[in-house]
């Protein structure tokens, strides 16, 4: 199974480009340099242009029952707010989700081609994919475009024969297994809730609420993320959405608004 | 029909290949190999030509291992396997490195297959003169299996199958003979087979057992001798029965 440099390919063929018989490898990608003294400065100054903040917050963690995926559904512009139903969570198959942060082009590009390859996989091998091999084909393409300004913080979340899988991947070429993640400009704040109420065995309503709470309170403090919490959780049966709720209904679930008895009261004073 | 069969993308007017055809031709002329497929295990057996008295035998094995849990004999060009062989070795090791998870015997065969069709369809090449009996456990369900590729790219799991010199006798034995055996017994139907076309002995045949547990395991000359003197022990004593089929009851 080659690299996918597939995106990579000059459409004119290369003089002495090696023939696809000879070894499996195809020819190295290129493309111009610019002309400057201080190239590798270019190069940062170019990445951290392209590179947007990734302002979301988006969590999943394993228990007990399964996967829990949450995320908020706000997209920003700097500080305007392009949106407040995006959707964070997308679905790559029955029993694999992926979370979106950072591009969200990027994201729902990748994810869908995330998709595509594991469905090719399932017909060629005559069985589902794995949690780890699908998000190592995602690792392997977002690691051959290094570098070039894709913008993708991702959680791959799923159920497959050894079980719950939970893999962090991301646009830098990173992978990690894990047991809990949170990524997006509001994970320290999800990560605070999330870590202090977190345990093996919940129940499924426990480690939603759970989830919800972390997302709420991270959209609390964070600017850039708002909107929706939804709540999918992932069990040996697939995923199932379980909520959809606006954080600022959330907020006075939580925090209910007690009347108080007025210690002054402005009146009305009588013409002088 | 001498006109199409110059180059490999040529078909001839009644659908054939040649140059396939020829490939063919050269397994047939290659030396015998056998498998057979166990309810634990699978077995190997080639033939083996009597090696030069100077020769290292190890380094002309012709059972190979692609991986910890599949393995190849072949029968044909040897150079040509060789590089096949390799090509399946770094497929094998690339998909651990891609899903985290070893091949399964079928995907393996399916990529060999691949290659070898490969091979037909392009110019200025000539496919692979052999064909393939691919052996091992799937990872995750155990079981074993075999399959056989030949040189047009086609593939197909056996329960037991023979290519290369005399292979029609040998299916033919294996055909008549064949039963659900483990263990043992299916290392002594494999060696039956190929004693079908073989001059008997540890020196001409080679053995590898692939189970489970241990992988691949290259049986010792004196093993097999021993094997095959069991085999013909059991002949004499079949022959001996069949000589007298009414014994004489004792009363």
């Amino acid at each position: 199974m080659k690299l996918d440099t597939s995106g990579l390919e000059s459409a004119a063929p290369v003089w002495g480009a090696p023939s696809e018989l000879v070894d499996g490898f195809s020819a190295a990608p290129s493309f111009e340099v610019p002309n400057t003294t201080d190239f590798d400065g270019f190069q940062k100054e170019a990445i951290q242009m392209v590179k947007p903040a990734k302002g979301t917050t988006t969590l999943a963690f394993i228990f007990k029952e399964g996967v829990m995926v949450a995320a908020d559904s706000r997209a920003s512009m700097g500080g305007y707010i392009s949106s407040q139903s995006v959707k964070k969570i997308i679905e790559i198959n029955p029993y694999m989700l992926g979370t979106m942060a950072g591009g969200a082009a990027d994201c729902q590009f990748w994810h869908r081609n995330l998709g595509i390859k594991c469905r090719l996989h399932e017909l060629a091998n005559k069985r589902r994919i794995s949690v780890t091999g699908a998000s190592k084909l995602l690792a392997n393409i977002l690691y051959s475009y290094r570098g070039m300004g894709l913008s993708v913080g991702t959680m791959i979340a799923g159920w497959d024969e050894t079980g719950p899988g939970l893999y962090y991947v991301d646009s830098e070429g990173g992978r990690l297994k894990g047991m809990r993640f949170s990524v997006g400009s509001g994970s320290p704040y999800a990560y605070g809730v999330l870590d202090n109420g977190y345990r093996y065995d919940m129940s499924v309503e426990e480690a939603a609420e759970l989830a919800r709470r972390s997302i709420y309170h991270a959209t609390f403090r964070d600017g850039a993320s708002g909107g929706v919490a939804s709540v999918y959780y992932v069990g040996p049966n697939g995923w199932k959405k379980l909520t959809g709720d606006d954080v600022g209904e959330l907020h006075y679930k939580y925090y209910p608004v007690m009347p108080s008895t007025v210690e002054q009261e402005m009146v009305e004073v009588a013409g002088a | 029909m001498a006109r199409y069969d110059r180059a490999i993308t040529v078909f001839s007017p009644d659908g054939h290949l040649f140059q396939v055809e020829y490939a063919l031709e050269a397994v047939r002329k290659g030396n015998a190999a056998v498998g057979v497929r166990g309810t634990d295990n699978v077995v190997l057996g080639v033939e083996k030509k009597s090696a030069a008295k100077l020769q290292d035998s190890r380094s002309a094995r012709k059972i190979v291992s692609l991986d910890d849990h599949v393995a190849l004999a072949c029968a044909g060009l040897k150079a040509d396997a060789r590089v096949l062989i390799n090509r399946a070795r770094i497929e094998c090791q690339s998909h651990r490195l891609t899903v985290e998870d070893p091949v399964t015997v079928e995907y393996i065969t399916r990529y060999i297959a691949g290659l070898q069709q490969k091979y037909t369809q392009s110019g200025g090449v000539r496919p692979f003169g052999l064909s393939t009996l691919i052996v091992g456990f799937d990872p995750y369900s155990g079981v074993p299996s075999l399959y056989q590729t030949d040189p047009s790219g086609t593939f197909s799991a056996w329960k037991a199958h023979a290519t290369g010199r005399n292979s029609n006798s040998m299916r033919e034995f294996l055909e008549k003979n064949y039963k659900e055996t483990s263990g043992q017994e299916t290392v002594k139907l494999a060696i039956r087979a190929l004693l079908e076309v073989v001059e008997s002995g540890g020196k001409t045949i080679e053995v590898a057992v692939m189970t489970k547990e241990h992988g691949l395991r290259q049986l010792e000359e004196a093993e097999i001798d021993a094997i095959v003197a069991e085999i013909e022990a059991e002949k004499v004593a079949a022959e001996v029965a069949k000589k007298a089929p009414a014994a004489p009851k004792e009363t």
